[in-house]
């Protein structure tokens, strides 16, 4: 007879349902991709599910650790770091990466739930200190323009709509009928960018999937995005806040530059993020905050990357200063 | 923040209790032979007081309780007490314990009456009938129950809760036991509301059990329990649990290191105050109870009237357990209950529930992916998680000051993990180790990896 300890009753879902269900939620997001940037996207995260999934059985064959690759988190890191490359890539670098998100970032540090950065994301700073160039140069989806504008700027082809928008600010090219159609092209996606953070609509999609299987929670996307559009926002420059003048800027920075996917999909990541609740919104926030420098303020148009990076290191402090205070405890907590 | 629900934290589990809350209680056939524990309650275990070969009566005490903290146990059948060892105990170990064969003639010992009705007695009376009588805890806790109803006089009891929330997934033993039993149940509500001097008594109740909601609600229409009131709760799992019962009816927070005493209430399990209303009006002591027997492996689950000392596998096999699928019987409860390895393990004096389980035992458990689904469910705000990685590596320390002694072992917890790690295992090894380490400083705790 079995004897185990109580419960004896569990609910169904576990780390593998909870997996698929992940990638379930990236197949909209690869569909477009494959939409926009035709078969080289295909190559680019077939290269790096095999650096990753690669990676992750040698390093357990070699060390003689039970195989984990059947929980489907490597492929989902090999994923989501293809999506946050850009189309031209060569695979073989897309490879290199998810080798190095998985056997550096993860099993270095115990596999599953011990890495303390977001491993897709890790891959893609490495790949960007290391091949800087082919890391950052853009090149326009099958059918639309690189900016999601409905023409190519002269002398800024490599130009990504970030890159674009902050041309356009500083030289005061301020056409509201032309921002329209081009947010409308960044919600669709037809706009350069990673090939998987292009359309805000299918990330958006695969991202309500997980809301319904209550898989991510409302914290950390919410105040990420919010925080980023409010600090544009109010710094828009403009005095009236309801304007389409005001609202312009916001919207793009949050339709553009691989936003979406990072505060979805990799900040919520729960290995790397805050337990408690409060920890998530603080975390959330934070990304938010350190987006809204680096693309202000620095010379970087994209930065969610290294916000959500640099918050994935203080998720331990925040974590430790959200303690919940336990039921039962009167005054202070101990 | 705290809703509707009365209490942060908690799990909607499947409740199950369609299989057998329709089904009135049934006497199960008398056992050939019982196994009384001396040990069924919280404190000293008691102590024989019969030989091999004696001839003892339905009724007869035949263990008398050691010390303060202990209770009397009483033979449930007539027969020849056959021998008195150690016994396999439904909690995994083996324990001391008269076994009676049953000669089936259902003789009674003379019941100890009151002279005068219970109303004009002095609680001291009464609490002497119910130490006399062997009543303990009966909702799984085994505390007895005259010391628990004689709190410290400088900690007034003003609110006494009496609980037929019964939250575990599978039992409805309670849910019966209300809706045959209720002028029973609530007249040993009124016994031990005299005792403790109580000025308010809350029935309450779980949203899910509508059938007893009316029955009681119709009860209480009767004059002479007009100083009790009927509490419907929204059913939440462990809505029953004492202190997030408490703080759902009154507001009032049970402090860390402390019993609801220390927030002016006690909680009574239904089938307890029946009970005492046994032992006071009758003269009747605690030898049998309500058992549910249900659970994927149960053929024909049924509610049960069951001798205290009924060998499980006589249970069983009166419910026709499927023996192909059946892989694992729980005492107890879904949540919170023992698995057992012996079936001549008895039924205890706290056994609620009998489930036969299925299945391919229990699943392999993953890395913690830190999802934070056992902080949400938690119903004491703990962080589950970190208390086991805390007790995993040693730091018993810490997992103290986190809160490890403040778990109440529902299985929350466990319940929603995803990767399946048995939470609740390291919850009760952490105790032990803070508990040890208190009594030794200098030992170090053995669970090295």
């Amino acid at each position: 007879m079995h004897v185990s300890i109580a419960p004896h009753m569990r609910r169904a879902e576990s780390v593998q349902t909870i997996m698929i269900s992940v990638i379930i939620a990236l197949v909209p997001a690869f569909a477009g991709s494959l939409y926009y940037f035709g078969v080289r996207s295909l190559f680019l995260v077939c290269a790096s599910i095999i650096g990753s999934v690669g990676t992750e059985w040698l390093v357990n064959a070699a060390l003689k650790k039970p195989r984990t690759i059947k929980d489907a988190s490597a492929l989902i890191t090999g994923v989501l770091l293809a999506f946050t490359l850009p189309p031209d890539l060569s695979p073989w670098m897309a490879t290199l990466g998810g080798m190095f998100a998985i056997g550096v970032v993860k099993t270095a540090f115990g596999g599953l739930g011990n890495n303390f950065l977001n491993p897709a994301l890790a891959g893609r700073a490495f790949l960007t200190v290391s091949y800087p160039a082919a890391m950052t140069h853009w090149s326009a989806p099958l059918n639309g323009t690189l900016s999601g504008f409905p023409w190519n700027v002269e002398g800024l082809t490599s130009a990504t709509p970030l890159a674009y928008f902050k041309h356009a600010a500083l030289s005061g090219n301020y056409h509201p009928l032309v921002f329209k159609n081009a947010l409308a092209n960044l919600f669709w996606g037809n706009c350069g960018g990673c090939i998987g953070e292009t359309s805000a609509l299918l990330l958006l999609l695969g991202a309500c999937f997980l809301w319904y299987k209550r898989i991510i929670g409302f914290s950390i996307p919410f105040l990420f995005i919010g925080t980023v559009f409010l600090g544009f926002w109010v710094t828009s420059g403009t005095g009236r806040f309801f304007s389409t003048q005001a609202l312009i800027a916001p919207l793009y920075q949050v339709l553009s530059g691989g936003l979406m996917l990072g505060a979805l999909f990799m900040a919520g990541d729960p290995a790397t993020s805050p337990i408690t609740l409060p920890g998530k919104a603080f975390f959330g926030f934070g990304c938010g905050l350190l987006t809204l420098i680096f693309r202000k303020f620095g010379g970087y148009p994209e930065g969610v990357c290294y916000a959500i990076l640099l918050m994935n290191c203080a998720a331990p402090l925040i974590d430790r200063g959200t303690r919940p205070r336990i039921f039962g405890e009167v005054k202070t907590r101990e | 923040m705290f809703g509707r629900f009365g209490f942060r934290g908690g799990i909607f589990p499947r409740l199950h209790k369609e299989r057998t809350e329709g089904l009135a209680i049934e006497r199960l056939a008398a056992p050939p032979r019982v196994v009384l524990h001396m040990a069924q309650h919280i404190g000293s275990p008691a102590i024989p007081i019969v030989k091999r070969g004696d001839r003892v009566l339905i009724g007869q005490t035949v263990g008398e309780a050691a010390g303060m903290l202990s209770s009397p146990v009483h033979s449930p059948v007539s027969g020849t007490v056959a021998s008195i060892g150690a016994f396999a105990h439904p909690s995994g170990m083996h324990g001391t314990a008269i076994e009676i064969e049953n000669d089936l003639a259902e003789a009674s010992a003379e019941k100890i009456l009151f002279d005068k009705p219970w109303k004009e007695s002095a609680p001291g009376e009464i609490l002497q009938i119910i130490a006399s009588a062997g009543i303990v805890g009966m909702g799984g806790g085994a505390f007895p129950t005259h010391v628990k109803l004689s709190p410290p006089s400088h900690k007034p009891v003003d609110t006494l809760i009496i609980n037929g929330v019964e939250c575990e997934p599978f039992s409805t033993a309670d849910h019966r036991l209300m809706v045959e039993k209720i002028e029973e149940i609530l007249s040993g509500s009124l016994m031990i509301k005299k005792i403790l001097a109580a000025k308010t008594v809350y029935f309450a109740i779980g949203s899910h059990n509508a059938e007893a909601i009316r029955v009681v609600s119709a009860a209480l229409n009767d004059p002479k329990f007009k100083d009790i009131s009927l509490s419907a709760l929204k059913t939440k799992y462990p809505m029953g649990s004492e202190k997030q019962l408490v703080y759902s009816l009154t507001k009032r927070t049970v402090p860390r290191k402390g019993t609801p005493v220390d927030a002016g209430c006690m909680v009574q399990n239904v089938a307890t105050a029946r009970a005492v209303h046994l032992a006071v009006s009758e003269g009747i002591p605690l030898f049998e109870r309500v058992v549910t027997v249900s659970g994927p492996a149960i053929r024909s689950p049924k509610n049960l009237w069951v001798k205290v000392g009924t060998p499980l596998r006589f249970v069983l096999e009166q419910c026709a357990m499927d023996p192909a699928i059946a892989k694992k019987i729980v005492t107890g409860g879904a949540m919170t209950g023992m698995a057992q390895s012996e079936l001549d393990a008895p039924v205890l004096k706290s056994t609620a529930a009998i489930l036969a389980f299925g299945g391919d035992g229990p699943p392999a458990s993953y890395n913690c992916i830190s999802c934070g689904a056992c902080v949400r469910a938690c119903p004491m705000r703990l962080v589950p998680s970190r208390l086991a990685k805390f007790v995993n590596k040693n730091l018993i320390a810490d997992a103290r000051s986190q809160g490890v002694v403040d778990c109440i072992e529902c299985g929350s917890c466990a319940y929603v993990c995803p990767a399946k790690i048995n939470l609740v295992h390291f919850m009760k090894l952490g105790k032990y180790w803070v508990d040890k380490q208190q009594k030794e400083p200098e030992v170090r705790s053995g669970h090295d990896r």
